[in-house]
């Protein structure tokens, strides 16, 4: 059987060519339920990107949920033996709530987690693999990565703790210098370690502009030693130009603790890949080891497509009652070496095509 | 191209003489038309007027790739952008108003009456207090005097209509002015125009501080 793919939907494309480039890492798919139980995301809320599950109860009473996350599901029935790590992929929907709508929509999402013993290469290979999907889902695309540990670290020399973390945090998101320096301020700061702070925030560029000023600035060397040796593989993986070190990316710091990252294609005005080594959840869920992984927002491809299909079909061939059957399947097979055919009487209102044909008595003819 | 979101009327002006000091002028702005976007193709600059409460809706979703907008708006609705600069324009105070003699009682729930339901809520519930909102899109001051609230949350510039209606100030939630905010993915793919502006524009407000 020959599969025509540009019938797919771009984000159908993608998830092809998404589970080929997992599965070629030696990435197993991992195929869940609808269902998970509730108490899982109860017990997790803050991880969820939206708050809202939908809920139900099963047959024998319990409180089941339609997952509206992926990662925490592989996490709680992962198994790796010690020494050993579990690396899957997945592509399945998603519920959550939409922010803009406030109801609850269906999400496609791929992504991939590296549960276990987890090690260097794994992390540098789960990074090449995320700047690896930003390709396949175009040619212009950024990789921006961060390290919760250097963040910490500098947010403790400040001795910045409950809200004013979280404010602290939050302008580091935003790139919030001016509400950054009020909230050092009001916290009562030492100066020097707020000046680091600014500058920390106002980092974003190339590995090789980077990496010099952590140092100067006095950053955790074993984590910038980390970010070193990660650049140094995605660049040998031809992604040095798509790299970017930038400190905004923070994922939530109760869950992720080394590296974090969001991946950014021209004309999708928001990431639409996001993941990080997340350690701490495991710890959350007793479960010994590290992980890694990150999520594909297939959703949000759909913009993507709109300069692709500007019309419904490529022929539109018209035939009038009585025509002989026989005749016009052998017309519409000869017009499909030419693209898709659609044979009616009337052309369907606001319906787009290539060209307009008729078939006639004499044979199919374009239609003046 | 650089796309600029500017709110429509008296402050987005000032926000684009700024721009024009700092060197991003767009001088068919200045045409007398009906037009809703002006470009300067030398520069690779596209400007456009909308509504102030909508510039953080057009850079969110990646219409806009930067934009003035008021702290308000960006606290009311939390939109995925980056807060680049403080332009230090538009300055004003979300404050809670009452009438001058309002005795808040504590055992009862406060009726508050606002544009800004969630920075209402969020207040609120930092404090603790029970409220119920109502949420109104104008003459926010009527709703204490005609007993529709016990409280109004809204943005107080000079405090002249306040005063003016037997208002007062209660309390200052936060103080509010102007910033220049940026998409994320727009920030990745036009980083040296955007930084420029920053620049610029950084430049302009320390002048005037």
């Amino acid at each position: 059987m020959e599969l025509d793919t540009g019938i797919l939907k771009r984000e159908e494309q993608v998830v092809f060519a998404l589970r080929s480039l997992y599965h070629r890492y030696g990435y197993g798919q991992y195929k869940m339920s609808k269902f998970e139980e509730y108490d899982l995301y109860g017990k997790n809320k803050d991880f969820l990107i939206s708050g809202g599950v939908i809920t139900f109860t099963d047959t024998n009473g319990r409180l089941m949920a339609l997952k509206p996350d992926v990662t925490l599901s592989i996490v709680k029935s992962s198994r790796p033996a010690p020494g050993q790590v579990q690396k899957v992929y997945y592509n399945e929907n998603v519920y959550r709530i939409s922010k803009s709508s406030g109801s609850f929509k269906e999400i496609m999402q791929a992504g991939l987690e590296c549960i276990g013993d987890v090690d260097d290469y794994c992390l540098a290979e789960v990074l090449v693999l995320a700047g690896e999907s930003l390709r396949l889902i175009s040619d212009e695309f950024r990789l921006s990565l961060s390290h919760a540990g250097i963040v910490e670290n500098m947010l403790d020399a400040l001795a910045l703790d409950g809200e004013a973390r979280r404010q602290a945090l939050r302008c580091l998101g935003e790139k919030n210098l001016h509400e950054l320096e009020a909230v050092c301020a009001a916290a009562g700061c030492e100066e020097a370690a707020v000046a680091r702070l600014k500058a920390l925030s106002q980092l974003s560029g190339s590995a090789d502009e980077v990496l010099p000023r952590l140092t100067a600035l006095g950053c955790d060397p074993t984590a910038v030693n980390q970010l070193r040796q990660l650049s140094a593989v995605l660049a040998e993986s031809g992604l040095a130009h798509q790299l970017c070190i930038d400190f905004s990316v923070l994922g939530d710091m109760r869950y992720y603790n080394g590296i974090t990252f969001k991946g950014y294609v021209r004309g999708v005005p928001e990431s639409v890949i996001s993941g990080g080594q997340y350690d701490k959840l495991l710890r959350r869920m007793g479960k010994p080891g590290r992980a890694v992984g990150f999520a594909v927002y297939l959703d949000l491809l759909e913009r993507l497509d709109e300069a692709q299909r500007g019309y419904d079909a490529d022929t539109v061939l018209l035939y009038e009652t009585g025509a002989d059957p026989a005749v016009l399947s052998a017309a519409v097979r000869s017009l499909q070496k030419d693209g898709s055919v659609l044979a009616v009487k009337a052309v369907p209102e606001d319906f787009r095509y290539r060209r307009l044909m008729k078939l006639t008595e004499s044979g199919v003819a374009e239609d003046a | 191209m650089l796309n600029i979101a500017l709110p429509k009327g008296r402050l987005g002006e000032k926000v684009y003489a700024r721009f024009e000091a700092a060197g991003f002028a767009c001088p068919a702005i200045h045409e007398e038309n009906r037009k809703l976007f002006f470009e300067n193709e030398a520069l690779g600059l596209r400007y456009f007027w909308v509504k102030p409460s909508d510039v953080a809706i057009y850079v969110e979703r990646g219409a806009a790739d930067i934009g003035a907008v008021g702290k308000d708006i960006l606290l009311e609705y939390e939109p995925e952008i980056y807060e680049l600069l403080d332009l230090n324009m538009g300055k004003c105070r979300m404050c809670v108003a009452a009438k001058k003699d309002f005795y808040d009682d504590r055992r009862k729930t406060l009726r508050v009456a606002t544009k800004f339901s969630h920075i209402a809520q969020g207040y609120y519930n930092s404090l603790g207090r029970d409220i119920d909102i109502i949420p109104l899109n104008g003459s926010i001051e009527l709703a204490p005097i005609l007993g529709l609230s016990d409280v109004i949350v809204d943005i107080v510039e000079t405090g002249t209509t306040l005063r003016e209606n037997d208002l007062a100030v209660k309390e200052e939630i936060v103080p509010i002015s102007t910033r220049l905010i940026a998409n994320k993915s727009s920030f990745e793919f036009k980083k040296a125009q955007i930084e420029a502006v920053v620049r610029g524009l950084a430049q302009q407000v320390e002048a005037r501080t």
